[in-house]
């Protein structure tokens, strides 16, 4: 196609200057590797951490890692030596996350109707930033406080109530109960993860058709009743979706945990004593490790990568299909 | 005028009792009503005295040490000392957030407008949705990757702790953020703006660039800040990264690099006053940086609505 | 219709409107006192209603006649509907709309201090413009204000009067166990019928209950207002005149008063009479003009 006027001074010919033309395409070639960025960047971090953990988890069999209860490293640089069983942080990072929930989940629908439902309008916009605000908060310094304040003011002993009351006959609330606990690390993943469950349940929430709504207020249901048996069975699968992004986090969280958590290698049966967890482990013992034990830290790390990204991934499929029959209704 | 429908019927709904006679089961909803909305008052004070305890804490114990030495001076050789201050780590934190920015914010921004270009196309979504995803991805995990992958000498390229790596964890943490914000932000611009560059004759490129971006720049300075203070305040990643120093460091690679939430975790877990007293002042400068960073953010996205 | 007090006061040359006939209508029949038929059930005074700074509608006065279709006319942004949400306080559940005047059902001013708006509510059932039934089972959808009010038994009986009261029994009693949205919009209006009904009112207002069906959906619904009428108070806003006109007894009108000085856009009553009379001899020209199309 050279004719001559393609290079005709000013591009004035139709088919304007080859370098002009070249200039889209490679454009959109520059995006689509932008794009492709993310997705090249998970897989790489996944296939290198699972190779280098790969010695690990072929000497303890992946099943074996996981349930195994022994850890104790190994100091080689080449080969595995210790023995490197999981479970007692893989249990304490799951522990630690359901109690956080279980905490978190019904404060954060609660701040979210009180929100969206009662508050007056001038006190929306400030609350919501208040709360956002918690979200802002570096990890590090929730890790400080919680030491230094919540840990000994408020979280010891509201556990020794609860150790003392007849609950405390239950191995799983006996005492003692001692500063740095599962306990303790669990109140704290429990204020971190609010913001974002209440964030989502906020917007489930405003997406309830105010057709409903208006529908129960005119038979005569109460403020409370068109919460209960309107806004909140609505907005059902929203919240489900929330607490498991919630879990996420919770799940993924480091340094609060590994500053409250205690780190002991014994696995107590009470939640007022300590524990450990994946990320306090990683976080904890990984400037001291020989690379043998930098590789079982990877195995650990593989292993969290691994748990958090299911509960990610159904999370955001939830999310998502929420939004999707939401918008669905709405062009209807 | 006849009455052509209503012929008179039993009297079921005469004679009901006046409205301010309310049966019990309807004083009893009431009351049930007014409780819960006590309980809800109850969750939200659940997250706001928490929320002031923290930055009340922070504040009150952090005001006192944070000084001019503070800002200007390193760490003494002993957490047992007072004095000193935390000049390696702001250095090594800004650095680091700085070089994070570099390589996140463009990454992302052309990834954002690769998503809002196909608003529907399959691999779109596949990308939106891993990206969703990313968001989630433990920090710490992402530390360990970028130390298998850029750090540790057998198999990855063998950098080293420092700068670089520390960044390198850090972008990978806002990437995501920047992102989806921006997409969002970027979904704004109307498209008869995009159809008018498009008009003039304007090429794909020119309209993104000269256009699209300057168009929704306001919220996408907001997106970026929200995610360069998340990255601000992020610890773990760079235990496994950038490891920690006591001195300023300036070299991109080759020597590891220090933060201030790395020296906080250092000094408040010694039983030395000094050291805890310049980690509260720590904390006091991280929340100063972000909260700053993300109250400017939300000024801004204000200021863009209007 | 000897009762009928329907006052059509011109507020547009802001004569100051005289309440008398409606406090007698409203003293004649103080609980206690046996109502006669088609005696005033609600009588709306001076009723307006402010969203902020913008007025919606303004000094609107009728009386509502018992067991008789009242329609609310007139075009779109006069006011009728903000009205109609008047009458079973609706409108406290706006932020920032005040609603001044008073609102008397049986005698009683619903805006008194004292006065529970659930109360009201149950009193006064409201039917919406688009089916809104709730993504529950029909069953659930009729027994949702029972259970509210603690009724946890019998409600089969309850249950299937009111599907029968709202003529849906016969095509949903196989199916009650079915999700309310997947009957077609004409059932799914009428099942909103039924469950207002449930919670045993005797005022129902409707807004706009047809604008969303078809014609012939629109049919059985009319059909099934004037059936109604004999046991229930029915106030509907419709935007069909001829709808007002095959199903009211009473029509009132209103329009759109604009005041240009100030941008502003207010619903103010013209006229409300016999539906017969509104439709072939309105006394106030504004009204004949919409009627007969030339506005509109």
């Amino acid at each position: 196609m050279s004719t001559p006027t393609t290079q005709a001074p000013g591009g004035r010919g139709l088919q304007g200057s080859v370098r002009q033309r070249r200039a889209d395409p490679l454009f959109r070639v520059v995006l689509a590797v932008a794009a492709s960025s993310v997705l090249l960047l998970l897989a790489a971090m996944i296939i290198r951490t699972s190779i280098e953990a790969w010695p690990v988890f072929a000497k303890e069999g992946i099943w074996g890692f996981l349930t195994g209860t022994e850890w104790s490293v190994g100091t080689s640089r080449s080969e595995v030596t210790g023995s490197y069983g999981a479970w007692p942080f893989i249990y304490g990072t799951l522990l630690i996350s359901l109690i956080a929930i279980v905490f978190a989940v019904p404060l954060s629908i609660g701040i979210a109707l009180f929100t969206n439902e009662l508050a007056p309008n001038w006190i929306r916009r400030p609350l919501t930033s208040a709360v956002d605000t918690l979200a802002m908060v570096p990890s590090i310094v929730y890790a400080f406080v919680g030491m230094y304040f919540f840990r000994i003011e408020v979280w010891a002993p509201v556990g020794q109530r609860i150790a003392d009351t007849p609950l405390g006959e239950v191995p799983f609330f006996s005492g003692p109960v001692l500063l740095s606990s599962y306990w303790s690390a669990a109140n704290i993943l429990a204020i971190m993860i609010l913001p974002i469950i209440t964030a989502i349940c906020r917007d489930v929430f405003a997406q309830v058709p105010a057709d409903e709504k208006n529908a129960a207020y005119a038979m005569g249901a109460t403020r409370w009743e068109v919460m209960s048996k309107i806004i909140v069975p609505h907005s059902f699968s929203g919240i489900v979706g929330g607490t498991m992004l919630g879990l996420g986090r919770a799940l993924g969280e480091t340094l609060a945990v590994a500053v409250l958590i205690g780190s002991t290698r014994d696995m107590t049966s009470s939640v007022f004593q300590p524990g450990d967890a994946m990320t306090a482990l990683i976080a904890n013992t990984f400037q001291d490790a020989h690379p043998e034990a930098i590789w079982a830290l990877l195995a650990i790390g593989v292993t969290l990568f691994f748990i958090t990204m299911a509960v990610n991934i159904v999370a955001r499929l939830i999310v998502a299909r929420v939004n999707l029959r939401v918008g669905g209704g709405a062009t209807v | 005028m006849s009455t052509p429908t209503s012929t008179p019927t039993a009297a079921t709904h005469e004679n009901r009792p006046s409205l301010l006679v309310t049966s019990p089961n309807g004083r009893r909803r009431a009351r049930i009503s007014q409780l819960m909305t006590g309980v809800l008052l109850l969750t939200v004070l659940a997250a706001l005295v928490p929320l002031a305890i923290l930055l009340w804490q922070v504040i009150s114990n952090g005001w006192g040490p944070f000084s001019w030495e503070f800002l200007t001076t390193v760490e003494p050789l002993s957490y047992r000392d007072t004095g000193g201050g935390y000049l390696a780590g702001i250095v090594g934190t800004l650095y680091m957030t700085g070089v994070a920015a570099l390589i996140s914010v463009p990454l992302g921004l052309a990834a954002a407008v690769y998503l809002n270009e196909r608003p529907k196309g399959r691999y779109a979504s596949v990308v939106r949705f891993f990206t969703d995803v990313m968001t989630g991805v433990p920090s710490v995990f992402v530390g360990l990757a970028v130390y298998a992958l850029l750090v540790s000498g057998s198999g990855g390229l063998g950098l080293g702790f420092g700068t670089l790596a520390g960044a390198a964890s850090l972008a990978i943490i806002m990437l995501p953020i920047v992102v989806r914000s921006s997409e969002e932000m970027l979904r704004l611009v109307p498209a008869d703006l995009k159809q008018a560059a498009f008009g003039l004759g304007a090429r794909q490129w020119q309209t993104t660039l000269k256009v699209t971006l300057p168009a929704a720049a306001p919220g996408l300075t907001t997106g970026v800040i929200l995610a360069v203070a998340r990255g601000a305040g992020e610890t773990a990643p760079l235990i496994l990264t950038a490891l920690g120093a006591r001195e300023v460091v300036l070299r991109l690679t080759g020597a590891p690099q220090a933060d201030i939430g790395l020296l906080m975790l250092d000094g408040f877990r010694q039983p030395f006053e000094g050291g805890i007293q310049r980690a509260w002042a720590g904390g006091f400068t991280l929340i100063l940086i972000t909260l700053g960073l993300s109250i400017i953010a939300r000024a801004l996205a204000r200021r863009s609505q209007i | 219709m000897d009762h009928r007090t329907a006052m059509a006061r011109d507020l547009d040359h802001g004569q100051p409107p005289d309440g008398a006939p409606d406090e007698q209508a409203a003293q004649q029949h103080a609980p206690g006192t046996e109502p006669a038929h088609h005696a005033v059930h609600i009588s709306i005074d001076q009723v307006s209603v402010r969203y902020g700074a913008f007025t919606a509608v303004r000094d609107v006065c009728f009386d509502v006649p018992r067991n008789a279709i009242t329609a609310l006319i007139g075009p779109s942004g006069c006011g009728k509907s903000t009205l109609l949400r008047t009458i079973n306080r609706m409108n406290d559940l706006v932020p920032g709309a005040t609603t001044t005047g008073a609102v008397t059902y049986n005698g009683e001013d619903i805006y008194a201090e004292g006065v529970d708006p659930v109360e009201v509510r149950r009193r006064i059932g409201m039917v919406f413009q688009k089916p809104n039934p709730f993504p529950k089972s029909i069953y659930d959808n009729v027994a949702f204000g029972p259970r509210l009010n603690g009724r946890k038994r019998d409600l089969d009986d309850l249950v299937e009067h009111s599907l029968r009261r709202a003529a849906l029994w016969d095509e949903v009693k196989d199916k009650l166990a079915q999700s309310g949205l997947s009957l077609s919009g004409g059932q799914q209006q009428r099942l909103c019928i039924a469950r207002a009904i449930a919670v045993d009112p005797d005022v129902i207002l409707m807004d706009e209950p047809c604008s969303a069906l078809d014609p012939i959906a629109t049919l059985r619904i009319e059909e099934l207002m004037k059936d109604m009428a004999s046991e229930y108070t029915i106030v509907i806003v419709t935007h069909n005149m001829q709808q007002a006109a095959r199903v009211s007894d009473l029509t009132a009108f209103f329009t759109v008063d604009m005041d240009n000085e100030r941008q502003e856009r207010t619903g103010v009553l013209v006229e409300i009479d016999d539906t017969d009379t509104i439709f072939t001899n309105a006394s106030d020209p504004r009204t004949e003009a919409y009627i007969t199309g030339r506005f509109g």
